[in-house]
């Protein structure tokens, strides 16, 4: 080890790796991908490991990115639902594309990606 | 990048009950589901609730599954890892509330502890030094070595009020001050991993969890004092974290955090590991020194101290692994980490293994002046089968009892001290009413008579003939006198023993006489055992009223000591008794009393 820079760029690597998904049990913000066998056939996989992705490479704390079961509305999977607090959004048909904006605009930027929630989809 | 952390705890505890084998299944069964891409197991070091072993928590949801079973991994795995759907029947109760999961701060076990020197311990693979460094590792020594002076560093230690965890509780910056005071051409930093309490394993668990903060420790403690050279002193019955050891120092030497120039500078450090054969007298700081150098390990007298003449004569810094298991975090974090925590002169936390007749055994770690009642009550999870707290034994072999009336006491090295007790290193021994204080004392002086070296008489003679008298007590031959002569022989030993191990040898026996007297005097006046543990002093009986003469009793003891007829009440010979109870639980009608 050279210098302290050194040990600095193996943690904030490491860190990137490990902490959004070790450290994020108790978050306030919750990230749930449904993940039932309907979810999984239409491609919800690629969509977890994406938000996992954008959320490590942006460095975003305080956010579990987690699965659940069925969420109940299969004809709109890959479901994912955000829950902060006592609000919940939920974005429906999604790809790796939608979620890096998910991530950008909502987990960042703190305002929903209206267009791919399920209240516009259904009008 | 995983979407999932399979944590499986790798500590001894775990690993005998079985991790080993689930992080095998883990691995298969991940692999089957086409997830291994996706899902990493960690073996990890202790979580604390080794009661529950095997533990396997799961993130990110931090789910926490207890008592996990080879057969139950692949449920895990397909029902959690694929579908998300966590397996509600094998999760820690404490956290399932109907449909939803808990976090597991808020369970009891958790909710009052504070790990510091446990902080990486269950969160980390201590097998790769990168995760250690990911959660600030080594960032202290890289601080200490090119931000701050040997002296800053020293002040920062002495200005925390962190003390020696090991036994003694002094002051640690103090110590470094003398070890850096003292000049010579060569001087030494020391760990001492000899754990020789019987049921402590805080030690073990630190270096099987998170061998790397020790390390680092070692090595600013080395900057601090000038030393380049470490010896940690561990016993040869802890495999597992000699060898995790062992791979952390040929990480770090890797990684060029041990060796010459660290981080730059002209600070050289190299650290070996020395094996002990687990003598309890080896943990004592001068025959731990003669044990390295080579030599028997039998105690030296002080002064000189280790840090004016220690090893191979050389000024010599020796704390324990819980005490550096603290350091990098103050060095990080400034003196003020520390010294906000605990009470006026007991600084920080510690790390209990909380053992014997207590719901959650296991490993806690909690701020000092936390009470007694607490530990046991909240954390320890209370007294199994509905017993009542009688006691709790601190400080091993060398501590003493604290009685259910001092329950409330805060925890720390002062008070321990004053009701005749010490903080010792952390083993935390409870007792409910089924425990016989005589016999305990009895049970800590066995210890210590096999394990004094016998160099000096009051120690090797002394303990032998208090021994004695507690067996004479024991077996129902004891006279009042007898408790005097027990206490001026306790003082004697006290006062003329050479090393720790003698001087302290008494304090289990002084410390039952003082609060449980009463019983010592059943013993010898009424030749009873309240308790009813001393095999000497209780009989089984039958009542005659309540015996219904189903014979059951009869076939069921081993010795034949039963007779009687059919439908009529039966007896026990008690010449031929031998006091096993097997009887008492065949008796469907409780006819069977012990008294
Ligand atoms: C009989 C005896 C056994 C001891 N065993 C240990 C031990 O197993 N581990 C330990 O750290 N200290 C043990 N000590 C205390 C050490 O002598 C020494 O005080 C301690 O390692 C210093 O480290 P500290 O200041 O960090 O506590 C023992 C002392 C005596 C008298
Ligand atoms: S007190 Fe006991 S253990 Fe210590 S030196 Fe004397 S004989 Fe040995
Ligand atoms: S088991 Fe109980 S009831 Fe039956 S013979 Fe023995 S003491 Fe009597």
């Amino acid at each position: 080890m050279k210098s302290l820079q050194e040990l600095q760029a193996i943690r904030d690597k490491m860190k990137a790796n490990i902490s959004t998904t070790r450290d994020n049990a108790d978050a306030k913000v919750r990230v749930v991908v449904g993940m039932a066998t309907c979810g999984i056939a239409a491609g919800a996989r690629p969509v977890l490991n994406a938000f996992n992705e954008e959320i490590a490479k942006r460095g975003v704390e305080g956010v579990m990115v987690g699965q659940t079961g069925c969420i109940g509305i299969c004809q709109y999977e890959p479901v994912a639902e955000v829950f902060e607090g006592d609000t919940k959004t939920t974005y429906v048909k999604l790809t790796p594309e939608k979620v890096e904006k998910i991530v950008v605009e909502h987990l960042i930027g703190k305002t929903p990606v209206t267009e791919f929630t399920i209240g516009a989809i259904q009008k | 990048m995983f979407r999932s952390h399979i944590m499986v705890c790798g500590g001894t505890g775990c690993t005998s009950s079985g991790s080993k084998k689930i992080i095998e299944a883990f691995n298969k069964e991940i692999a089957a589901a086409g997830i291994n891409e996706e899902v990493k197991v960690i073996q990890t070091g202790c979580f604390g609730l080794c009661a529950l072993g095997p533990i396997v928590v799961v993130y990110p949801e931090g789910i926490f599954y207890s008592m996990v079973e080879e057969k139950d991994v692949k449920e895990i795995v397909e029902e959690h890892l694929v579908k998300g759907r966590p397996v509600t029947r094998l999760i820690y109760d404490e956290t399932v509330q109907g449909e939803t999961i808990t976090s597991l701060n808020d369970t009891r076990f958790y909710k009052k502890q504070q790990r510091i020197a446990l902080r990486n311990c269950g969160r980390i693979d201590p097998d790769n030094i990168e995760e250690y460094i990911a959660y600030d590792g080594y960032a202290a020594l890289g601080k200490a070595l090119t931000e701050m002076t040997p002296d800053e560093v020293i002040k920062c230690v002495l200005d925390s009020g962190l003390r020696g965890r090991g036994g003694g509780g002094f002051p640690t910056g103090r110590k470094w001050a003398l070890g850096a005071m003292n000049h010579a051409d060569q001087k030494y930093v020391a760990c001492n991993a000899d754990e020789g309490d019987p049921g402590a394993f805080m030690d073990r668990s630190i270096l099987e969890g998170d061998p790397h903060a020790v390390i680092e420790a070692m090595a600013i403690a080395g900057y601090a004092i000038g030393a380049t050279k470490g010896f940690v002193y561990i016993r040869a019955e802890y495999p597992i974290a000699v060898e995790r050891l062992q791979r952390a120092i040929d990480q770090a030497r890797e990684y060029g955090l041990l060796g010459k120039n660290i981080f730059g500078t002209d600070f050289e450090f190299d650290m070996e590991i020395k094996l002990g054969a687990g003598a309890f007298v080896c943990g004592e700081e001068t025959a731990l020194i003669n044990s390295i150098e080579g030599n028997r390990g039998e105690p030296k007298p002080r002064p000189p101290f280790p840090a004016q003449k220690g090893i191979f004569g050389k000024p010599t810094v020796l704390n324990n692994v819980e005490t550096y298991a603290n350091i990098p975090q103050i060095i990080l974090n400034g003196p003020e980490f520390l010294n906000t925590i605990g009470t006026e002169k007991s600084k920080g936390t510690k790390v209990f293994a909380l053992g014997g007749k207590i719901n959650n055994t296991g490993l806690v770690e909690v701020p000092m002046g936390t009470t007694l009642r607490t530990v046991v009550e909240e954390i320890g999870g209370g007294i199994p089968n509905g017993g009542t707290f009688k006691a709790a034994q601190t400080g091993g072999p060398s501590g003493g009892c604290i009685p259910a009336s001092l329950i409330d006491t805060p925890i720390d090295y002062d008070n321990l001290v004053a009701i005749g007790s010490m903080m010792g290193s952390g083993g935390l021994i409870v007792m409910d009413e089924t425990t016989c204080m005589v016999d305990i004392a009895k049970f800590f002086l066995e210890f210590t008579v096999e394990e004094s070296c016998g160099k000096c008489t009051p120690c090797r003679v002394g303990t032998k003939r208090l021994l004695e008298l507690l067996d004479k007590i024991t077996s129902g031959n004891g006279e009042l006198e007898d408790l005097d002569k027990i206490e001026k022989l306790c003082n004697f030993i006290k006062e003329d023993s050479q090393c720790g191990l003698g001087q302290c040898a008494p304090n289990p026996v002084l410390s039952t006489l003082k609060y449980f007297r009463d019983e010592y005097v059943a013993h010898v006046v009424d030749k009873k055992c309240p308790a009813g543990v001393c095999k000497d002093l209780m009989q089984y009986k039958i009542v005659a009223d309540k015996c219904k003469g189903c014979t059951a009793c009869k076939r069921a003891c081993p010795v034949g000591a039963i007779s009687g007829n059919v439908k009529e009440p039966h007896v026990i010979d008690q010449a031929k008794c031998i006091k096993c109870g097997a009887c008492v639980a065949t008796c469907k009608f409780g006819a069977i009393i012990k008294e």
